[in-house]
């Protein structure tokens, strides 16, 4: 097991090397001089020929290179062409929210994907299971931006039950500690803000929630099918025990697994989900900050936010290959 | 042997009619591929009048007493017709979705047939560049490519379609591994076929079953990342009827009480990409039951 994750973790090395190239080569694929777009388009020769000087964009590629990731192991990224403020501060900054929405939508679409799941297997072919799968069906196929459009229309809009867009009423008076907005109001005790940032967050989480959650849903679904189908739950019917006890501490058990590998895999949807959600709803996540870093051109912000994004999801995935493997002792790793 | 081939033919298609969500699907696809064939003939209206007709923005359809006659889903910001604007949008979303799967076949195939076929050194180099690529998510992936080469539909394509290639590349691998292994190969190459042959003749016609699956079921996210690229004004540009950059122009309109912009080329979307979902799901079930979930 221990070197079954020093083996993961060792291969992570290329793949992350990799990903540095990519974003490394963003400034240099990119039409014009490198020191140019760096400095942005209305910066001075003077400062043109620092940047060059700083970054070594007169030396080979290779050294380049070198310099880059030098800077970038040691938190440097560049500073924002359009901002000026350091990438990673600004990086670090948006995190929390990003975070936020997007723990808020996993937990949402787990609770409810599973639950949908168990209960259209355990009443296959009845009118609750074809209800399930049907929104099920719509949901996997769901663009994402116009989803949370129309719920923004709905209840911000027309119902006026919920803020359209933003993280927090900007009326009340908050103060940030670790950037977690939920976190802050809690320890700060501020209820009001608890309150808002919690509206605020409803409709983005349930938006970006929708897809996950109904793939979770259609998986658990056929997974539970076929565990129900084994000889240990007919086993467990003859005993006599009750349908809830087979079902729920049982079936269930056992038909998660896959589930799993599911959530794991989902989660890279629900950045990219996040890239539109925070979009459509204003959110000041890192999302919405690489987009608009890629409208003007704002190469080192890119640069920072791919280093970022795949940085979370390659350390995602190989949790859930850890996971995967601590739940199902079938799976032996050499 | 012709016979043969048309019974075999003929019990697919008996068992694809049986599968109703399939069928359900298809039915979706083909509308679409109609609307985009025919919109010039079916379409009310220019779906891009020049100069703009701003007297008639955002006038509600049919539904409403005010409604602008001619106009039945209505008119979005710059005065223009939604519907005609949705039915030559099907022209443009579906050609991107077929470009951008078919650059990731061409690619796809090209390196998952390399690294499966021949294996060894080159195998380990594609697929590590695979891996590689798999550590992005897919929508970040294709935007830092539309970064590089620039905006506009055509570059959006071409990002999926390169952004795609790698889940091409992987299937077709596997595939060609596991038919290498075959006798028939075998024999081919006792009988000093050449490799290109044995790849073009024996190898890919047989790894066909997986390609017109997860092709299919690309089309629909291709089509979905596309709508996003648009969304993110990244993709197609103004004036260009594309559906993913009509709801980025009209949601901003929503709060003054015109939700027909944003709503209906939205539907026009979820439609398409469900419609190819299910014939997806269900031409796996039909073609290749071993690849069921």
């Amino acid at each position: 097991m221990k070197w079954y994750i020093l083996k993961r973790l060792l291969m992570l090395i290329p793949v992350l090397l990799g990903t540095s190239i990519i974003a490394f080569s963003l400034i240099n694929l990119a039409p014009g001089d490198p020191a140019r777009t760096m400095a942005g388009e209305h910066a001075s020769q003077r400062t043109i020929n620092a940047i060059r000087e700083k970054y070594g964009l007169d030396k080979p590629l290779y050294i380049q290179y070198g310099i880059w990731l030098n800077r970038a192991l040691h938190g440097d990224m560049g500073r924002s062409i359009v901002s000026n403020e350091y990438v990673t501060k600004e990086i670090f900054d948006r995190f929390p929210n990003t975070f936020e929405l997007t723990f808020f939508a996993m937990i949402l679409a787990i609770a409810i994907g599973t639950m949908a799941g168990i209960i259209s297997a355990s009443k296959q072919y009845s009118a609750l299971d074809y209800t399930f799968m049907g929104i099920a069906l719509f949901g996997v196929s769901m663009p994402v931006f116009w989803l949370g459009i129309m719920l923004m229309m709905i209840f911000g809009v027309y119902l006026r039950w919920l803020p359209i867009g933003g993280r927090i009423n900007i009326l009340i008076p908050f103060h940030r500690i670790t950037g977690f907005y939920l976190l802050d109001s809690i320890i700060t005790g501020n209820f009001a803000a608890l309150i808002s940032t919690l509206r605020y967050l409803i409709l983005p989480s349930t938006a970006l929630a929708t897809i996950p959650m109904a793939t979770i849903a259609r998986v658990s679904r056929s997974s539970m099918l076929e565990v129900l189908r084994q000889d240990f739950i007919r086993t467990e019917r003859a005993k006599g025990l009750s349908e809830r006890v087979v079902i729920y501490k049982h079936a269930v058990r056992n038909a998660m697994i896959p589930v799993i590998t599911v959530i794991g895999l989902n989660f890279g949807l629900l950045l990219a989900g996040a890239i539109l959600t925070e979009t459509v709803f204003s959110w000041p996540g890192i999302g919405r900050y690489v987009v608009n870093a890629v409208r003007m051109r704002d190469y080192p912000a890119v640069q920072g936010c791919v280093l970022f994004f795949a940085l979370v999801f390659v350390i995602v995935n190989l949790v859930t290959d850890i996971i995967y493997v601590y739940i199902d002792p079938r799976i032996h790793y050499k | 042997m012709e016979r043969k081939r048309e019974t075999k033919t003929g019990e697919l298609i008996r068992r694809f009619k049986y599968n109703k969500s399939a069928v359900f699907g298809l039915v979706i696809v083909l509308v679409l591929v109609l609307c985009a064939i025919l919109a010039n003939y079916i379409a009310p209206n220019n779906p891009t009048p020049s100069p703009p007709e701003l007297f008639n923005s955002l006038k509600p359809g049919f539904w409403s007493e005010d409604g602008i006659k001619g106009m039945p889903l209505g008119t979005d910001a710059l005065g223009r017709c939604v519907l005609s604007r949705i039915l030559y949008g099907a022209r443009v979303s579906l050609s991107a979705g077929f470009v951008a799967v078919g650059i990731a076949m061409l690619l796809g195939i090209t390196f998952g047939v390399m690294a499966g076929y021949y294996g060894g050194g080159m195998d380990a180099v594609i697929m590590r560049i695979v891996d590689i690529m798999f550590a992005f998510p897919a929508l970040l992936l294709a935007i830092v490519i539309v970064t590089v080469i620039g905006q506009g539909l055509s570059k959006a394509m071409v990002a999926i379609g390169i952004v795609y290639a790698p889940q091409m590349a992987r299937i077709i691998r596997s595939s060609v591994l596991y038919i290498k292994e075959m006798e028939y190969i075998e024999v081919q190459k006792a009988i000093g076929s050449s490799n290109w042959r044995v790849i073009f003749r024996h190898v890919l016609p047989n790894s066909i079953a997986p390609v017109i699956v997860y092709g299919t079921l690309m089309l629909a996210t291709a089509i979905l990342d596309c709508a996003a690229l648009g969304f993110l004004g990244l993709g197609a540009q103004p004036p260009t009827p594309e559906w993913g950059a009509m709801l980025s122009k009209s949601y901003n309109y929503i709060v003054s009480g015109a939700w027909w912009a944003a709503t209906f080329p939205g539907i026009a979307i979820l439609f398409s990409v469900l419609g190819l979902n299910l014939l997806g799901d269900g031409l796996r079930d039909i073609l290749d039951p071993r690849l069921k979930t």
